[in-house]
């Protein structure tokens, strides 16, 4: 199906929009302004965007450590966003998460997760809520190589079916766990939605570097799903640009690995080399939301660097509802 | 007043709160008991008979029997929640919060403070604990302390049928994630409890259930039933006790305890986890900070040694409390000054 001019252009400036913030971050926390661990989702763009254009804000999503482009994908603000990364107190979550527990439920987005494979079961409760509501929405599970190993992956993966309930576990294969080769840590490394098909779920596959694979894959993965046939799992080979967190040395990549894959598996790229070539858009369009996307970045970074900082007392706050 | 049993106070406070409140949900291994069998759903039920007719009476979307995977329970529960359902949540012996430990710990008890205060997780994670049964190391485990320990749960520990209503109702209702620990060797103890159908005991409130001015007992969960034993038999010879029964670990009730030893001077804990960074060390360290002017004895801990429960009936004895034990700790508490 063809999408429409403003469908392409709203897929792209998500991506640039994706893209420009983790660009950014890159270069804010070698000055040390951001504290603590952050997980770049660089080169993995066309994934989140590719599945969330299709969600609304009821369905679910839940995340990883290498969360921004789900929770971006999935309408958090950048600008609240921002903030948490910065620690400021009027962050997403009040500078109590940080880059790697950014959640915002009003956007049906359940969480980052510092714990690696910790989000799949939650969203199979989600699922199940879902299903109980009964309104043909869906709860959806990132997980990438590395999280396709834990037991909790394997548990939720059955649990899901036996349940019946609308979960998709979108596996994304940036061929990296932390620093360790996915051809080393998984045993079924060139197929991991194998494993899911074990379990008993039909499975998709497509190329996590083209937003129209993955676009076009998931329009058929949530069909299948909304429609009441249980869950389903999906696999999208992708790439990390940067390391497994900021300062990762890297000393575990190929030479001239990360030149050929930004060359040549650059989904940001393809899509506009696409849709120039078919004469959907213009290099101009493009280049016009470009500019926008590093006005929208900039305004984010000074806001972040201008807003309050928490008190001591924001400490005590917030463990509960009622004490 | 109705008279019942603990178990099925607890089965008759979900169907109540299940009736009453749409959102409320049950999940758990064997809840329904026997689906996928020839005999069918509830061939068999819960083996603790806590969950016996809920299936019938709301069906597969409502009370969904599990497999055997501890981190797929509490993670969907978790889920559930977040998603605006009330989930209770049952893990069949306290020890498997081994299995499921993250889901708890990482994610139930975070979410509210990691997501700056934006999300509410109503969740009941009720268990059976304890010893009594000769079930050894990985079936009797008393689980409070390690999850005492964790900010953002709060944990319940009720002795009587008329606290797991109150305590119970006061869990599902709770828009955070509650522990609900279950005494398996309480499971049949018979009492009165209030007919009210809103009756709820708000959390942080211990209840005293034996009063003197000698001596502050403080326990919970069965070995309360061995605390007033020895109140009882020493109250006979003019020596009086507060036996205090905490009811919830966390948050916990600071007031009562101290309040009884400025009066009392003399404390015995009694707690049926291990001794190491425990309960009872806590409540301890708390009095001697916080009440050491009116102490007239070392604060006493009665707890078992620090070793796993072991199976043989005369081991098992000889590593719970016993009323022997907690009278040896309250008469050497008089024996000072």
């Amino acid at each position: 199906m063809q999408l429409s001019r403003e469908a392409l252009l709203g897929a792209y400036r998500r991506m640039k929009v994706i893209r420009e913030f983790e660009e950014r971050l890159h270069v804010e926390i070698q000055t040390g302004e951001i504290a603590g661990f952050t997980h770049l989702y660089c080169g993995q763009e066309a994934v989140a965007v590719g599945v969330c254009d299709h969600l609304s804000v009821e369905d679910k999503i839940v995340s990883t450590h290498r969360g921004h482009g789900h929770c971006l994908a999935k309408g958090c603000d950048v600008n609240g966003m921002m903030k948490e990364i910065w620690g400021s107190r009027e962050g997403l979550c009040k500078g109590k998460g940080g880059s790697m527990h950014i959640a915002d439920l009003d956007q049906g987005m359940l969480g980052a997760n510092g714990i690696v494979g910790a989000g799949a079961p939650i969203a199979v409760g989600a699922a199940i809520s879902l299903k109980i509501d009964g309104q043909g929405k869906v709860a959806i599970t990132f997980s990438g190589d590395g999280a396709c190993n834990q037991g909790t992956t394997f548990e939720a993966m059955n649990m899901a079916v036996v349940t019946k309930a609308p979960c998709i576990f979108v596996f994304e294969n940036n061929h990296y766990s932390e620093h360790t080769g996915f051809e080393y840590s998984v045993g079924t490394s060139k197929d991991i939605a194998s494993r899911a098909e074990a379990f008993g779920m039909k499975v998709w596959r497509g190329d996590g570097t083209d937003f129209f694979s993955v676009y076009e894959t998931m329009r058929e993965v949530l069909d299948y799903v909304r429609a009441g046939n249980g869950p389903a799992a999906v696999e999208f080979d992708t790439e990390r640009f940067f390391g497994h967190f900021e300062g990762d040395p890297q000393r575990y990549r190929g030479k001239g690995e990360l030149e050929r894959i930004r060359e040549t598996r650059d989904c940001l790229k393809r899509f506009r080399e696409s849709v120039t070539g078919a004469k959907l858009l213009t290099d101009a369009d493009l280049d016009a939301i470009d500019a926008e996307v590093m006005d929208t970045i900039e305004g984010a970074v000074e806001a972040a660097r201008a807003a309050d900082r928490p008190t001591p007392q924001d400490v005590l706050t917030d463990v509960y509802i009622s004490y | 007043m109705a008279r019942m049993m603990y178990r099925d106070a607890v089965v008759s406070t979900i169907a109540e709160e299940m009736e009453r409140d749409p959102s409320v949900v049950m999940l758990g291994e064997d809840i329904v008991g026997g689906m996928g069998t020839p005999g069918g759903p509830e061939a068999i039920g819960g083996i603790w008979s806590t969950s016996t007719g809920l299936f019938g009476k709301f069906g597969v979307d409502r009370v969904i029997d599990t497999p055997i995977s501890e981190s797929a329970i509490i993670g969907a529960a978790a889920g559930l929640a977040l998603s605006g359902k009330r989930p209770i949540a049952e893990l069949m012996f306290a020890d498997f919060i081994g299995v499921s430990l993250d889901q708890i710990w990482n994610q139930l008890a975070k979410f509210r403070y990691m997501f700056g205060g934006k999300s509410r997780c109503p969740a009941v994670i009720r268990m059976a604990y304890g010893a009594g049964y000769n079930a050894a190391a990985q079936h009797s485990q008393s689980v409070h302390q390690i999850l005492t320990g964790m900010p953002g749960l709060k944990v319940v520990m009720p002795s009587t049928p008329a606290d797991v209503k109150g305590l119970l109702r006061t869990a599902i209702r709770d828009d955070d994630p509650v522990i609900f620990l279950e005494h398996k060797a309480l499971y049949g103890m018979k009492g009165e409890v209030p007919d009210d159908p809103d009756f709820m005991i708000p959390y942080g409130h211990a209840r005293l259930s034996r009063a003197g001015q000698d001596v502050t007992i403080v326990s919970s969960g069965l070995l309360l039933g061995f605390c007033e034993t020895v109140a009882d038999k020493l109250a006979a010879e003019g020596i009086g006790c507060d036996v205090i029964d905490l009811r919830c670990t966390s948050p916990l009730d600071e007031e009562t305890i101290l309040d009884s030893v400025e009066v009392t001077g003399r404390l015995v804990v009694v707690d049926e986890a291990p001794p190491r960074c425990g309960l009872a060390g806590d409540i301890c360290a708390l009095v001697a900070n916080k009440a050491f002017a009116s102490l007239k004895a070392p604060p006493e801990a009665v707890t078992p040694p620090h070793t796993p429960i072991p199976f043989a009936r005369e081991l098992e004895s000889a590593y719970l409390p016993s009323a022997d034990k907690i009278e040896a700790a309250v008469r050497k508490t008089l024996s000072w000054r």
